[in-house]
Formats: C-alpha cells, structure tokens, sequence
C-alpha cells in the first residue's frame, strides 16, 4: 500500500513547527502505524535527513508510551487501542494520513511528535497512592472485598497513563485520567483512610498543572485505549464534593 | 582479580537459613539512613519496589529510568500472573512446593537457598499488594481467587485480569510517587545510565546521559542497585519492548562484575508469528489459551498451504498431546516451543514462512460455547484480530515461539551483591533464582520479592561498613569513566556509516535465533562466534548514526545499546558452547534421548557459569569462574511431562 503522509516536524520545544509531506511505499497492510512511521525513518536515514522523533516502547497496548494524534484522533481511527496498535490495513490505499503529537500546554512537545507527559506523574505524586509500609500490611485475605467493587476498581485502574483523554478534550482537561486513579483506590477499603485529602490534593495538582475541566462532551471516553468510562469523572466530582464537604466541618 | 566464588548462603538448615541471616546481618539505625546515598537504575517491578522501600525506610535515593515515567517500564506488559505459597484453595501448596516446582522447572540450574527464600517471601508479596490496593481478581464471597498455571500442580496464582504485571507496576509506582513527594526519592526519568563507575574496588556511582538533552552527569552515591531488566532484545525481535537492553549490565560486566549463565534464555510457546521484515517486535498471548486450545500442524507438507477447515480430523497431527499425553497442551514453555520448531523445520509449519502452528479452540467451543470462551480470553482474541485481521473464533490462532525472558544475569550472592562490593542486582537483570528456565508467574514474584522483601535487609549490611567513604564526583574515576562514555559517543557519530542501525540489529538478531535460539549444537555456535565479530566490524565502519549528542537523538540512544548487544551476543554463544549438556531453555541438540528430550549432565555441569571480562581486546575471551551448586534438600531427577 502506498500513503501519502503530512507529519509535525519541530525541532525542540522553542522552535516553531510545522507539518511537512512525506511518501509510505509499499507498505504491508499488516504493518503497524508506528512500524510504517520506522520504514519512513529509514529511508530519511538513508537519504541524510533526520529521523521524525517519536514514542513508543511496549508495541502493545499496555505501556502508554505512545501518542500521537493520526487524522485528528488520538490513538487514530481504530479504537479502544493505543496507536501502537494501530495497523495499515485500517487505511485505505493511496489515503492521506496527518500524523501530529497530542497537543495541549500541559504536554509540550519535546521534539517532533514526542511530547512530555510528566504533568501525568505530579499529579499522582500529589495522592494518588495508598500509604502502605513494605513490612506492615496485614494478611491479605483479612479484608474482603467484593467480587464486583473488586471488578470495578480494577476497571478505574486499568488506565495505561497514555494522556490521550486529554488531548482528545477540547478543553485539555486530564479529569478521566484522574477520576481513574482517584476511583480505583477509593473503591477499595485499603484506600479509605485517605480518600478525602487525595481527592483533594489530585485534583489541585491537575489544576495546577494547567489541565482543563470536564464539560461532559466524552471524547476522552471514545478515545480512551483501555476503555475507562466517562461514569468515572461522575464518581471524582462525587468524591470531590463529598471531601469538600468533610473538610469543611460541616459534617 | 577473582578467586573462588563466594555465594555466601547462609549455613543452616534450608528453612531456617533466610530468617537467621536476618537476624545476624547489619542495620544501619534511623538516624543515619539519611547520610546514605543509594542509585537504582531502573523503575519496573524490582527497581521500583526497592527505591519506594529504601525510600520508606530513610535512606537517599536516586532512582533512574529511561523511559519517560517510571509506570511505564516493562513489567507491565506482563499477564499472566504472580505466584504464591498461600495455599488459599487448600490443594496442597506450601512453601517448600512452590520451592520445589520452581527448582525443578529451572531444571536444577539455580540455588537451593535463593529459591528457597523467594518461595517464603512470596506470600508477603500478596499481602503487600493487597495493602496497597492492588485491584486482583475475586471471588464473589470477596476472597482472593487463583489460577493454575503451567509446571504446577496446585492452583496458586493470583492475577489481575490479563493485566497482572501492570496492575503490580503501578502499586509500586504509585509507593515510588509517594517517596518522590516525600522528598526521599529523586526520580530521573529519560536518563540512561551509560557506565559504572568504582573507587578503590567498591561501586560508588554512575555516569548517565538526558535522553532529552544529551547532558552527561556524574552521580556518586554509597551504594549502586541496576535493576535494569533482561537482555532478550539481543535477537532483535522478541516479546520485550522496544528499549529493553543489556547496556547497564553490559557496561557493569566490563567493569568486572561477573556476567552468570547468559545463554539461559526462555523461549515463549504462544506468541502471534512474525508477519514480515517490517515487523518491529513480538506480541505475546498468554499461555493460559493453551487451558482450552489444542496446538496441531498438518501431518503431511502438501496441506500446509491449505485453509485449515479443508483440513480434516485425521490428517491434523496434535503433536503436544501425542508426545505428552498426561501435561498435552499444558506441557512445560521449553518443551512447547522446541516442539513448535521440531515440526516447522520438518516442513509442517503453517502460515508466512511456515513459521506457525495452529492453536484451536474449535473444540472448546463446541464443547463449552464462543460465549464462555469469550469471557475467558475475550481480550486476547481481540488482540490477535488486531494483529492479524483474523477471527480466531471461525479459524484457529497461528501461533509461534519467541524470545521473552532471560534467565542468566550479572551474577550476585544470596545478599543480591555482585562480585563488585557495593553493586547490587535485582529482578530479571540478575541470574539467581531462575535456573536453566522459568516458570511462568515466577518473574513478577521475583522482581518484588527482591525489592520489597531482600534488598531492604541485604543492602544495610553492606551500607553499615561504607560511613563516610561515598567519593566526591570529582574524583579522577568519575572523570575518567565520563571521558570513556563521551569518547565511545563520539565514535558512534564519527562512523557516518551507510547502513542502518536495525538492518545491522536485525542481522546480529536473525543469526543469534538460528544458532543460540531454542536449539542449539557446537558448530553453529561456532559459526555465530566467527560471524559476529564481523558484524561487530560492519557497524563501527558502516552504521549511520544521524544528528549529534546533545540533542533528543533516538538514533544514538539505540546505536549505544545495539552496540553492547553486539558485544554480548558474543558471550552469549560463548556460554551456550562451553555448557555443553542441555538444561531448561538451553537445548544442545548433541545431548538429547531418542525421544529428542533434555539430557543434563550434572557431573559436569551443575553449576553457574560466571564470565569475567579481560579487557577490550579481549571480547571473545572472558575469564570462566564456576559456582557449584550444592543440592541439600532436592534430588536431582530428570524432568518428565509424559
């Protein structure tokens, strides 16, 4: 298959960028994007150019490495998937294909399409954790959950950390990132005790990192490679205001 | 120089010797945790699970990563599962069985006492993420449920959907934000860690490069923990992800620390077949399809071609289940994937190249319906019709062997401590508890148990003698080891080459599968050993590295690594050539029964082989040490699956 590329070349995060054509030949319809995107690379190597910089690590859907926006899509058209998993036969022949980094002012772009994500990282260091000492944890059949909070926890918590559901959000905002974390540890006993002050905290990180606010239009839902529902940013408003509503006294 | 090697297991008897070594080893008290300064190289399972532990208990740490955010290292890619001795379905499991299958599934190739050890902290390992609210699967009476799992008798893993190593990860990532937060931790994430750096024989820093930047830094620190991952992306293609490598390690075994069995290498039964030259790696499906799928190929060459519906019940050959009637499909991952290849070199392989066999769940379906397979491995079957466009539901899954683990390592004693003092590996990147193979559910049990349950109490013992002796990095090592790293660099982009990095990585790859891959014997071994250095030859004189050092350069992140690749590949072969027996993943085919199954030779070789390098020149001539392995409480029989 042959396609005909235009691609966000940009030299460092400084340097204004801009998208620039490039020709696929011959490509196998079971190539992946990202394995077409190293074909390309090649044979700009060859040719003296520099390589198009971009992410990715695992190949298969679970590390988040990979973003790009193919088309105007986060992750491209084949969905619930990273792009990694994104493959050729998806196109059509001879299909013109815009490849662009996920584009929002929390992520700035580190060069060509790789942007950084560490915003993602602050806010979960913020608390988006259980305190839990290596040594002191009590026997682990001591705490019974149920088989369904247990399910949809592990639902909330399946999320890959990729950023997509904010480069998706017209607004920019990370909430389903941060409804995912803040759900899958406050469906469990283990993470009662600080339920309130990481709600909290989590959510002033995102704001801090400049992430905008949810106005329910669900494109991060339908982009979101491992299918964590929207009902999630229900639950983070619901655990917000009832952390406001403890912290407040006004119990 | 080296003299005996000093595994320094504890004396004792086997289920006493952990607990007493605690008891008699060192403590640093709370108070001067803070003066020490610890590196970990590397955030998955083990790095991570040391750096928020050590973090917690009050020392300094430096924790280094290269890829963007520490969620994102390679544990979690895993599936399947973790192991452990709860014995919660009352089937009979104990420490010593989780012990015994894991000895034994190693093919008698690793320590008693290490094996020993994680078996007993492995049940520590679940209560801990448990506690930390890790997501695993239950019942519906909220108790933890568990799967069986191959090369095991009883029903003892636990698992988080088909999402297990993730779901670990990110308990532990998420212990790691907190020390971060607390200011205990210090994360350096995209940075690489280029060259170990000793003064006066101990590990006392590294030199690292900003993927980002290209900035070389010096760090100094007390003590130096690489938990840096496995070498499998060695074969090019593999399971791993994209940036795995062997440059820590590699660059810390030319530095003198013993490198232990690098031929041990575990061949995965069911992944998807390569498609194409194009192809960049290798996607597992989790060995628990083979609970309900049935692995055939046609029995005559001329039906290769053929769909597999024209291909009628009595000339398929269900070559697993006529082998090993009592484990069949379930049969051991060495013994699976050597017979996957066995009956393609036969010419019987289907699908591109004839490098595939079928995996059917016709049967299963029939029997139990789509819609309960679906619920049990609905996501994989949506992985491979990604893949391969193919609905595995109406035609059976291709299925081929690939590179997925590595057993061997940087060799460490029971303390988790190189031969270098100070240097201390963990997880995948050591060599000690797996043997000749692994069993699956073993790695993700290992990686934590190391960094959560070992290295806390083995670390402070060394810690407790180096008061006051972490060097500035201004001492004439660091400044040494920094000029080598920017030198080596420098070469890398002064070649100006014509050919690429992965037509080079590629090759070294192929050639490395065909004679250091599942089977293996003297003269093709040889053969790789004459071709690699030429190869070696090709990528100084003809690789093109583009752009410059200090820079975001992909390029030269990956030509440093397929450089150390390029050298290791060599010991590689080398270690597979001297361990002339078959044992676990590494199959001579000089010593095999009629039958075409492993023979050991434990006269000879039951022991670890430890290779010390002897400088530059000398690539293809390190230094033999031998470790004997010492079998109080198991007997060594030969592993049968019949």
């Amino acid at each position: 298959m042959n396609f005909k590329l235009q691609i966000w070349r940009q030299k460092d995060r400084q340097s204004k960028g801009k998208l620039v054509d490039y020709e696929a030949r011959d490509i196998s319809p079971d190539a992946s994007l990202l394995e077409m995107l190293d074909i390309v690379n090649e044979g700009l190597l060859l040719k003296g150019e520099t390589p198009i910089a971009f992410d990715s690590d695992c190949r298969e859907g679970i590390c988040g490495t990979c973003s790009l926006n193919v088309n105007g899509e986060a992750h491209g058209c084949d969905h619930p998937g990273a792009v990694c998993e994104l493959y050729m036969r998806r196109f059509r022949d001879g299909q013109k294909i815009i490849i662009e980094p996920f584009r929002l002012r929390s992520f700035p772009i580190v060069k060509d399409l790789v942007v950084d994500r560490s915003a993602l990282d602050r806010i979960v260091q913020a608390g988006g954790f259980v305190s839990a000492r290596a040594g002191s944890a009590p026997e682990a059949n001591s705490i019974l959950i149920p088989k369904q909070d247990a399910d949809l926890s592990m639902e909330a918590a399946a999320c890959i950390g990729c950023g997509a559901c904010a480069a998706a959000c017209p607004n920019a905002s990370a909430m389903l990132f941060t409804a995912a974390k803040v759900s899958h540890l406050s469906l469990l006993p283990q993470g009662n005790p600080e339920r309130t002050s990481r709600v909290l905290k989590m959510v002033n990180a995102m704001d801090a990192e400049g992430f905008g606010n949810c106005t329910n239009t669900y494109e991060c839902e339908a982009v979101c490679p491992a299918e964590i529902s929207a009902s999630f940013i229900a639950k983070l408003n619901r655990e917000y205001i009832r952390a406001n509503w403890h912290t407040s006294g006004a119990e | 120089m080296i003299g005996t090697l000093d595994s320094r297991v504890p004396s004792g008897p086997l289920a006493q010797k952990w607990q007493s070594h605690r008891d008699h080893s060192r403590l640093v008290s709370p108070n001067n945790r803070r003066k020490f300064e610890v590196i970990i190289v590397g955030s998955g399972l083990a790095g991570g699970s040391a750096a928020a532990t050590l973090g917690e208990l009050g020392y300094r740490v430096k924790c280094f990563c290269f890829q963007d955010s520490p969620r994102r290292a390679h544990s979690i890619a895993a599936q399947g599962g973790i192991n452990a001795a709860k014995n919660y379905q009352n089937d009979g499991d104990s420490v010593y069985r989780l012990f015994y299958d894991t000895i034994k599934g190693g093919d008698f190739r690793s320590r008693e006492a290490n094996v020993y050890r994680l078996a007993e902290v492995s049940n520590l390992i679940i209560d801990q993420c448990v506690e930390q609210g890790v997501p695993f699967a239950r019942e519906y009476g909220g108790l933890l449920a568990n799967r069986s799992f191959g090369g095991a008798q009883v029903s003892r893993t636990f698992y988080a959907r088909g999402q297990t190593g993730q779901q670990l990860l990110l308990g532990c990532y998420q212990a790691l934000c907190r020390q971060i937060a607390a200011g205990t931790v210090q994360m350096f994430p995209q940075t690489e860690m280029l060259d170990l750096v000793i003064v006066d024989d101990h590990a006392k820093g590294i030199i690292t490069r900003d993927l980002r930047t290209g900035k070389i830094d010096k760090y100094a620190a007390d003590a130096v923990v690489l938990a840096t991952g496995g070498y499998g992306n060695v074969f090019y293609l593999s399971t791993n992800a994209r940036g795995c490598n062997v440059t820590a390690t590699y660059r810390a075994y030319k530095k003198g620390a013993l490198f232990a069995n690098p031929c041990f290498t575990q061949i995965h039964p069911t992944c998807i077949p390569q498609s194409g030259d194009y192809q960049s790696k290798l996607t597992l499906m989790s060995e628990s399809l083979r609970n309900d799928g049935r692995v055939w190929v046609p029995k005559r060459k001329e039906d290769c071609g053929k769909s597999p519906k024209e291909i009628p019940e009595a000339t398929r050959d269900y070559y697993l289940e006529r082998k090993y009637p009592s484990y069949g499909n379930l049969a051991p991952r060495d013994v699976s994937s050597r017979s996957a290849k066995e009956v393609c070199d036969e010419g019987r392989g289907v699908g591109p190249g004839g490098r595939g066999v079928y995996l059917d769940f016709a049967e299963a379906i029939k029997r139990l319906g789509e819609n309960t397979i679906r619920e049990r491995y609905g996501n994989l079957f949506e992985i491979y019709d990604k893949i391969t466009g193919e609905d595995a539901y109406q035609t059976p899954m291709r299925i081929y062997p690939a590179v997925h683990y590595t057993m061997g390592g940087l060799w460490v004693d029971y303390n988790l401590m190189s031969n270098i003092p100070g240097l201390h590996v963990i997880g995948e990147a050591n060599f000690s508890d797996h043997g000749a193979n692994r069993l699956g559910a073993s790695a993700l049990m290992q990686g934590l148990a190391d960094g959560y349950f070992v290295l806390p109490y083995t670390l402070p013992n060394y810690l407790a003698g180096q008061t006051g002796k972490r060097p500035s990095v201004d001492h004439p090592e660091f400044k040494k080891a920094e000029s080598d790293v920017r030198a080596k660099i420098d070469r890398l982009l002064r070649v100006n080459g014509k050919r690429s990095l992965d037509s080079i990585h590629r090759e070294l790859g192929t050639l490395l599968w065909d004679k250091c891959g599942m089977a293996r014997n003297a003269n093709g071994l040889r053969e790789a050993l004459g071709k690699i250095p030429e190869l070696r030859e090709e990528f100084w004189n003809n690789v093109r590295i583009p752009g410059n050092s200090a820079d975001f350069n992909q390029s030269l992140e990956r030509a440093g690594r397929v450089a150390d690749f390029l050298d290791f590949a060599e010991l590689m072969c080398l270690d597979a050539l001297e361990r002339d027996e078959s044992c676990g993943g590494h199959f001579r085919e000089e010593h095999q029964t009629p039958e075409g199954e492993a023979v050991r030779d434990d006269d000879k070789f039951a022991s670890v082989f430890a290779w010390e390098f002897q400088g530059n020149g000398q690539i293809a001539a390190p230094k033999l040490h031998r470790e004997p392995l010492h079998f109080e409480t198991v007997h060594l029989t030969q592993r049968s699956y019949k």
